[in-house]
């Protein structure tokens, strides 16, 4: 179902999923995923929740070991227990629903920690850094706040400096906007979208179809732990070809809309 | 049986009443029938205090705050290492376990006979400092105990997506620790922490049990001492009263502290 996402040349994608599987005790979460992000691509991933797109993601930084299968990562084989995987971590950020950022450090102090003490810079050249990615997404004027004093969408957009902040690769993001208030939502995509358009490879697990569908390359659907299909973002989201797709994006796009004849067959749990 | 016709509310009022006038009452009767000078001359007798003044200060009381201090310091740092070592899994935290359930579970009194009796006299081995210095180290050990459950607790309490927010920035699982989940729970802890302080300040009291030389002796042991030596409980009395003026503002402290801590960081 993937083919056509496989390069000519496999050395070109940055990630490279194959066979994966992640079974959380006798719950098959991920069931055989294939797929690659090229060099430069934005993907969305979309899917109803427990289809298991958030697993793939914390899978790909080995946030989540895989059961089976393999996940290269800028050329690395991050399932090979020989592989130094905090090395590859440094090159690919992650954005979480939960922005995750460090209490006890302001905004500057989120920016700069993992600066200093994982790629050793110095201080002075991590603060720098740290500003220029702040004043980036538009938190110049909230560098020195603790991110109890911020909103949601500063908050997540700090987070997003901070992964930026380590000059990273490849850009992953686990519903960055679920988390917050509809009318914060903007600032963040925004943010994103800038990002895309700088020509970062990003994966980017979302509920955002205006997103998907504007700003991204490609959008893969996954249900029940596989990818039931994918296409590039316009086409696939206006003109879904897989029955499971038409549902889920008309139930998403028109939640009032509820039609009882579809309900028996979307729910293969 | 007519307080049962009163409201729950009227009821409550009359018991309070009563238990006011029963302790007025007494109070007057052990004020009346007592002998003050007596009492006054075995319990807080002038001439006594101003013969153990000024070294229930100089010597007792900075005594006990310095064996304290010490014993808070190495104790939290044991603790800290304890509890790192607990959480970090694999033999590293099968020792921890079997220390912290040790010297949790056996009297703080047996740890100390260990330090300063049973392992010098077993094996001849003195600990440096002498019978002091081997106190001290049975009270570094019970602290670090104690205190290693507090912060395992304290950094179990820090969120899960805090490592794996570090994690994903490439930090190791020893920086993970250091820079995000230490500091965090570290504040965590800081009311239980100083609870523990409370407790070991009185739990210095212990050493007396020890047998300390006469420049080492805290609180508790000079007021021992002056009980045998002018046979009035005054140094006791006294001694008491000290503790309690370090106690209580510290107590009061944990009760502000857990206040301001508790709601959000």
């Amino acid at each position: 179902m993937s083919s056509m996402a496989t390069p000519a040349s496999a050395g070109l994608s940055p990630i490279q999923i194959r066979g994966l599987r992640k079974s959380f005790g006798s719950n098959e979460v991920l069931r055989g995923i294939d797929l690659d992000v090229l060099e430069g691509e934005v993907v969305c991933v979309i899917g109803p929740s427990g289809s298991g797109k958030s697993t793939l993601l914390r899978c790909v930084n080995l946030l989540e070991q895989p059961t089976a299968g393999s996940v290269k990562l800028l050329g690395e084989e991050m399932t090979d227990p020989d592989v130094e995987i905090n090395q590859v971590r440094t090159h690919v950020g992650m954005v979480f629903q939960a922005f995750n950022l460090f209490p006890h450090l302001t905004a500057l102090g989120n920016c700069m920690i993992a600066q200093q003490q994982v790629l050793k810079r110095s201080k002075a050249e991590a603060l720098e850094i740290a500003k220029k990615n702040l004043t980036m997404v538009g938190l110049s004027d909230r560098m020195d706040y603790h991110p109890a004093k911020l909103s949601g969408g500063q908050q997540q957009r700090v987070a997003i400096a901070r992964a930026l902040s380590m000059d990273p690769k490849i850009m992953l993001f686990d519903e960055p906007t679920a988390a917050l208030d509809p009318e914060l939502v903007g600032d963040v995509l925004a943010v994103m979208r800038d990002l895309a358009q700088a020509g970062m490879t990003m994966m980017v697990v979302t509920h955002e179809m205006a997103f998907a569908r504007d700003v991204s390359d490609r959008t893969v659907f996954m249900d029940a732990g596989v990818i039931v299909e994918q296409g590039p973002s316009a086409q696939l989201i206006s003109n879904p070809g897989h029955k499971r797709t038409q549902i889920f994006l008309k139930r998403v796009l028109d939640p009032t809309h509820i039609d009882d004849s579809e309900l028996g067959e979307t729910e293969p749990d | 049986m007519a307080v049962l016709k009163l409201k729950p509310t009227q009821r409550a009022r009359a018991g309070r009443l009563l238990s006011y006038a029963v302790g007025i009452g007494v109070i007057a009767l052990v004020a009346f029938t007592a002998d003050w000078p007596k009492l006054q001359h075995n319990f807080f007798n002038p001439d006594v205090i101003a013969k153990i003044f000024p070294n229930i200060i100089v010597i007792a009381l900075r005594n006990t705050l310095l064996y304290t201090v010490v014993a808070f310091v190495g104790g939290s740092l044991l603790g800290i290492l304890l509890a790192v070592m607990k959480v970090a899994g694999g033999p590293l935290s099968w020792f921890a376990i079997a220390f912290i359930e040790f010297f949790r579970g056996v009297p703080a009194l047996m740890t100390l006979f260990l330090f300063a009796f049973i392992i010098p006299i077993a094996t001849g081995f003195q600990f440096p400092g002498g019978t002091i210095g081997a106190g001290l180290l049975g009270l570094v050990i019970v602290t670090g105990a104690y205190s290693a459950e507090i912060i395992r607790a304290g950094i179990e309490a820090v969120a899960g997506g805090q490592s794996e927010a570090a994690r994903s920035l490439g930090m190791t699982q020893g920086q993970t620790m250091g820079w995000i989940v230490l500091p965090q729970a570290l504040r965590i802890v800081i009311p239980p922490m100083t609870n523990e302080l409370v407790m070991l300040l009185k739990d210095t009291s212990l050493l007396f049990s020890i047998g300390l030389a006469a420049p080492d002796r805290e609180l508790t042991t000079f007021g021992k001492d002056g009980l045998s030596t002018y046979a009035s409980a005054t140094p006791l009395i006294v001694a008491a009263l000290l503790y309690l003026v370090v106690t209580l503002p510290l107590t009061y402290l944990v009760s502000k502290l857990e206040k301001k801590l508790d709601p959000k960081r």
